[in-house]
């Protein structure tokens, strides 16, 4: 079965030489995910390269603190608020996480309404998804500055604690505010492209040249999804741990 | 369930506000065992449950997971289970150069 169907194809397709025959090469084979759309598996394969680079992260930063003589600095007390006279604990990441999720939602909405071919819909929900991923970078940044204005928080060095805390701080919040800030930027883009009809008309994209469909916003929803999802292991392990 | 067609994934609306209130609730969830003040072991248990249900939660229904088909849900969550032996590696090498530091060190530095 699948010996005939190799033979038949190199019967038939012309083989091509030089950088078009690498391309038409890679691309000849059997198709291994049957009715997933080129762009979402790429973009699940993106999302397991990053999931790595995270856990990268995450498992470094274990194995920091585990290491540490020093007493690690404790992070409920590190990002409290004072609220109308209350000292609340690690306030603003819960705000944040709330955030995060809803945008979560939000997204989620934007793909269904997507399907539907309600581009208004489509439009508005990637546009509040846009705003509320900024709202979290906008947070992020003010946790940074009291972090470092207030608290003395350094790379290489903390008044609290263990000196490790400050560098594995801004890098995994960092990488993930990184992330968050280009999934803003691409959502910002997808809102324009949908609200411009370009989905409906199925016009050449911009980059791929390729007919443009809601495709595009599922996928664009699983990128801001695992953002949330990274969130969600960062919160717990580096925040309430 | 798994009739993904051309025209991609689509389901009812109920099943992502259902998710969304349940990521809501476990978020509040997560947050409480820090405002209780919860500590050792049973702190530990709960942040990694509710970790595990909202990550699982999210993948599941918000990445429609549950709805492609097996070939791709393989292909992605089978190789992040290695994590698992590197987790172990660092726990390993975390305890050691503990161990060191406090044998060289003395705790003092």
């Amino acid at each position: 079965m699948t010996q005939s169907g190799q033979a038949t194809m190199t019967e038939t397709a012309p083989l091509l030489d030089g950088t078009p025959g690498v391309i038409a090469d890679w691309s000849s084979d059997q198709r291994a995910f049957k009715k997933t759309p080129w762009g979402k598996a790429m973009m699940w394969i993106f999302l397991l390269s990053d999931t790595f680079i995270f856990s990268c992260f995450l498992i470094s930063y274990g194995t920091v603190r585990m290491s540490t003589t020093i007493p690690w600095p404790n992070a409920s007390e590190v990002f409290a608020l004072t609220m109308f006279g209350n000292h609340v604990p690690l306030l603003l990441i819960a705000i944040m996480t709330f955030v995060l999720i809803t945008s979560s939602g939000t997204m989620a909405l934007a793909v269904n309404f997507g399907y539907r071919k309600d581009r208004m819909t489509c439009f508005w929900l990637l546009l509040a998804t846009a705003l509320l991923g900024a709202t979290f970078v906008g947070m992020q940044a003010y946790e940074w500055t009291k972090l470092i204005v207030e608290e003395g928080v350094r790379p290489w060095g903390n008044p609290m604690g263990a000196p490790q805390f400050g560098a594995i701080f801004f890098m995994v919040t960092g990488f993930h505010g990184t992330h968050v800030s280009f999934g803003v930027l691409f959502l910002f883009i997808m809102a324009v492209k949908v609200i411009r009809g370009k989905m409906d008309r199925g016009e050449p994209g911009f980059m791929t040249g390729r007919p443009q469909d809601y495709g595009m916003v599922e996928v664009m929803g699983l990128y801001w999804h695992f953002v949330d999802l990274v969130w969600v292991f960062i919160f717990a392990v580096f925040y309430l741990w | 369930m798994s009739t993904s067609t051309t025209e991609g994934q689509q389901h009812p609306l109920g099943i992502y506000f259902q998710i969304w209130i349940l990521l809501f609730v476990l978020s509040g969830f997560s947050y409480a065992v820090d405002y209780l003040q919860f500590q050792g072991y049973l702190r530990w248990f709960l942040i990694v449950v509710f970790m595990m249900l909202k990550a699982g939660l999210i993948v599941a229904v918000f990445m429609h997971m549950i709805w492609e088909r097996m070939a791709l849900v393989y292909a992605i969550i089978v190789p992040p289970l290695l994590l698992l032996v590197f987790v172990g590696i660092g726990t390993l090498e975390g305890d050691y150069t503990f161990l060191t530091r406090e044998i060289f060190f003395g705790g003092a530095e």
